[in-house]
């Protein structure tokens, strides 16, 4: 690897992020399958960095995952993804700021469209006022939650309590990064680092002291893919998919992987437990998998904050062996606490995978 | 009938008299990037779909120019539509939209 | 007659254009940008078809720079207008006039890196067909970034040519027999290198090309009528290469300790400001446009500018030669009116 070259192509691949002042908008499935994630943004956000950033209870999905299979019409989405801008402007605000690389692929491939097909935007803004009486106005910057903890990498290492680094050996962890296809394989000039290698997490895992692996099928898909799991009959794609990945980093031994798209983290978390189960067959050490994590919990570990309260319990894989690793102080015993200290049900152990309940 | 032990041998060859090339050219009057196909397989080699089935958008294309329909239209829901052909086509051939037509004709075409 | 001829670019097209125009009795001046004549082929080991050694053409080509044609090393020409029947040069420091101007700027080589998938300038054993030539030259073999010698080759054909995706939609035409020849020589210094090409077409088109073709052959080189999808980096800076095999219709993938890229042919850079100032513009693809493709290949839309080699379009040393031979006449003719 020469790393000149590969700081060459992140140099021609720098976007814009605004500094303060998002309008931040969810994810519409994260809350369920990541629920800490989206919590420790803010707080990041807020208290760590003090930002302002402001979200409506009146947004709504984007609707990106019925538009990619098909059955939400684009006239449609557009007109939803209208209403949330609307909603933005209302709120006084210009710096749009989505927590969902699908979300961010959609308003990005929406702004395109409207910028090259002007008649598109004026039907929309028909389509909104008949629909809602509503007018909006385009964002003035367009940056994915990850962009934003990219900007302030520094100022979140500066605060730090722990770095990504191997406690015992004093190495830095190898990291997996994996960039949700929407991000910047449709508008590479719209991602840091551009499609081929994107710096955006790779720029905090350097930053937090740990290590990027290039491996063959880094860029391969994670098995989510849409059409590949939403229709059942197709799922041996995604779990395919998703095990080639697994094949080719194994060799490499990464200590966790950090994506910055919902699907990527469910399905390169879940299928692990899957494969486990089918296959007998685990990619982590010692019987465990590997670890996978969003930029947020990642941010937020090298912060100090308590991993169950960024709801890491609800990993399919055992996030602890990373946490020794690190040499995160926790309290093993609260993992299935809730906020109050109340049980919480217990997970069914899986068979083939290592899991500590 | 008699059985002799033999029998007269089905010819396989393509017969371009016999062919019927009326999908391709349904689909060029709707894309015409259908026609500026140069075979390299980029589209396959990078095909999401096609590290698990055998599925070959080019030879999809290749099977319509030859008048193997049905072949075709078969092969063609096997394509997830996940658009990544279009990003290493040399050609700019609009793949996605082509799977998408070859379905649609499904309707007219099926014989 | 005493009258003036300048030719812009000392390449194979520019050398042989002044030494025909000096022996008619033109006086000829050649302006080339870089501290040496010989352009793009200087830096070749060998040549295709009969892998003599460049330096033979290249050296009888400028034997006869010694007063006239004379040549200004290191010096670029930046725009050139016409006043009545005479031709101004500009240089950064001074102006030149002239009779008659031959464009000879020839081609540059496509910058890899643009086609980010294959990892140009990231991965460490990727190299270009130029870097390849640099090898046999210094190391009479090709040499891994960590100095070892490689054992499994992988040539791609058409990287910036015939590839839309990086506006370039022409075939370069060299680099099919290009890669040909470089996968004969790696078998020779390396025989016992599996040594692969991953092509579209094979573009065979001059004489002895078919028959380097055929001897690659024999001698096992393994072709795949195939493109590189992309290509990722391994332990150890080995490559790992993605196609499909399109005679069996299935994806394909290897892993190589070295990838040769066949870079294609650019327009040269400053070509297209240059002309500007006459009045010219490029054809489609970014090279000087030819007054007619068939009848005036080396004229121009202005009477005394005239165009030889690579810079009107992606050509080997024999047509660069052929050009500057009919150029040569065509000077002649126009300024003997
Ligand atoms: C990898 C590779 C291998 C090849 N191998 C062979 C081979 O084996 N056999 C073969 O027949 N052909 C080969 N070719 C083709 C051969 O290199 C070209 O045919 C030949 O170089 C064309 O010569 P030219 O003089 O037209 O252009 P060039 O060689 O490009 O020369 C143009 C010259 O003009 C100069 N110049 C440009 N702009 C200006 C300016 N504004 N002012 C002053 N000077 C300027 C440049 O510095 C350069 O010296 C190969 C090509 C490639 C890419
Ligand atoms: S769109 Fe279809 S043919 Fe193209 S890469 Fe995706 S699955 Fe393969
Ligand atoms: S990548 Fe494009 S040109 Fe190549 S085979 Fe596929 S459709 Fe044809
Ligand atoms: S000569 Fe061969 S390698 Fe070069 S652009 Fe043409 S087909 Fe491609």
């Amino acid at each position: 690897m020469i790393k000149d070259g590969k700081k060459k192509v992140w140099d021609d691949y720098q976007k814009e992020i605004a500094d303060d002042k998002f309008y931040y908008v969810r994810s519409c499935i994260r809350q369920t399958i990541w629920p800490g994630s989206e919590n420790i943004y803010l707080r990041i956000l807020k208290d760590v960095l003090g930002k302002d950033i402001y979200e409506s209870e009146n947004h709504t999905t984007c609707t990106g995952i019925g538009y990619h299979s098909e059955v939400v019409p684009f006239e449609t989405i557009q007109t939803v993804v209208a209403r949330n801008f609307s909603l933005m402007k209302e709120a006084g605000y210009e710096n749009y700021n989505p927590s969902c690389v699908t979300s961010f692929g959609i308003y990005t491939e929406i702004l395109e469209t409207w910028h090259h097909f002007p008649d598109e935007k004026k039907k929309v803004i028909n389509f909104l006022k008949q629909a809602t009486n509503r007018d909006f106005v385009e964002p003035k910057n367009l940056a994915h939650t990850s962009d934003v903890l990219f900007k302030f990498r520094n100022e979140i290492a500066a605060k730090a309590k722990y770095k990504l680094i191997n406690k015992e050996t004093g190495k830095p962890l190898k990291v997996v990064d994996h960039i949700g296809c929407h991000y910047a394989k449709m508008f590479p000039n719209k991602g840091v680092g551009g499609a081929e290698y994107p710096q955006v997490l790779a720029g905090l895992v350097e930053t937090f002291g740990g290590e990027v692996i290039d491996y063959p099928e880094r860029r391969h898909c994670c098995g989510f893919g849409f059409r590949q799991y939403l229709v059942k009959a197709n799922r041996g794609y995604s779990i395919s998919a998703s095990k080639k990945k697994f094949e080719s980093m194994e060799p490499f031994k990464p200590d966790f992987i950090i994506t910055n798209c919902p699907g990527c983290n469910y399905f390169m978390d879940r299928w692990q437990y899957a494969l486990a189960e089918m296959e007998h067959k685990t990619y982590g050490e010692n019987g465990y998998g590997i670890p996978v994590l969003t930029y947020e919990e990642v941010a937020g570990l090298v912060l100090g904050f308590d991993p169950w309260e960024m709801g890491m319990q609800m990993h399919q894989v055992d996030v602890e062996p990373l946490l020794k690793k690190i040499g995160v102080e926790y309290d093993p015993s609260k993992k299935f606490k809730g906020a109050n200290g109340e049980d919480l049900p217990l997970p069914e152990k899986p068979n083939h995978i290592n899991f500590s309940v | 009938m008699v059985d002799f032990g033999y029998a007269p041998l089905e010819i396989k060859i393509h017969d371009l008299d016999k062919a019927n090339l009326t999908l391709g050219e349904w689909i060029a009057e709707r894309d015409e990037t259908f026609k500026h196909c140069i075979a390299c397989g980029s589209c396959t080699a990078t095909c999401t779909a096609g590290k698990f089935t055998a599925f070959s958008f080019r030879e999809m294309c290749h099977s319509i120019r030859r008048g193997e329909l049905m072949e075709a239209i078969t092969e063609s829901e096997k394509c997830m539509l996940c658009g990544k052909c279009i990003l290493a086509c040399p050609r700019n051939v609009n793949t996605r939209n082509i799977v998408k037509l070859v379905r649609k004709a499904n309707q007219n075409f099926r014989v | 007659m005493g009258k003036e001829v300048a030719i812009i670019g000392g390449g194979v097209a520019g050398l042989e254009a002044a030494n025909q125009l000096a022996t008619l009795g033109y006086n000829v001046i050649i302006f080339e940008k870089k501290g040496q004549p010989g352009g793009n082929a200087a830096k070749w080991d060998r040549l295709f078809p009969n892998r003599r050694h460049t330096s033979e053409v290249v050296n009888s080509l400028k034997s006869r720079l010694n007063g006239n044609p004379s040549i200004m090393l290191s010096t670029a020409i930046s725009s050139v207008t016409k006043s009545g029947n005479r031709f101004v040069l500009a240089t950064k420091g001074k102006n030149f006039e002239a009779d008659a101007i031959l464009l000879a700027t020839g081609f540059e080589l496509f910058p890899a890196e643009k086609k980010e998938e294959y990892g140009y300038g990231i991965y460490e054993n990727v190299i270009t067909s130029a870097e390849l030539e640099e090898m046999f030259a210094k190391h009479g073999k090709p040499v891994m970034k960590n100095g070892s010698t490689p054992s499994k080759i992988a040539f791609i054909h058409c990287v910036g040519s015939r590839d839309e995706k990086v506006n370039k939609p022409y075939c370069s035409k060299v680099c099919c027999v290009t890669a040909v020849k470089q996968a004969i020589e790696v078998k020779e210094a390396i025989p016992a290198a599996e040594v692969y090409s991953l092509y579209m077409d094979l573009r065979m088109f001059g004489p002895g090309y078919e028959d380097l073709y055929k001897e690659a052959q024999q001698i096992g080189i393994n072709f795949i009528r195939g493109r590189l999808s992309e290509a990722s980096e391994l332990d150890g800076g080995r490559v790992q290469i993605k196609t499909e095999d399109t005679l069996s219709s299935r994806p394909l993938k290897m892993s190589v300790d070295m990838v040769v890229l066949m870079v294609g042919m650019s327009p040269a850079l400053g070509t297209i400001e240059l002309i500007s100032g006459l009045g010219l513009k490029p054809n489609k693809d970014g090279f000087v446009a030819v007054a007619d493709y068939h009848l005036n290949p080396i004229g121009t839309g202005v009477e005394g500018v005239f165009v030889a080699g690579a810079c009107s379009g992606p050509s080997n040393i024999t047509d660069s030669v052929n050009a500057a031979r009919s150029a040569a006449i065509e000077i002649h003719k126009y300024l003997s009116k």
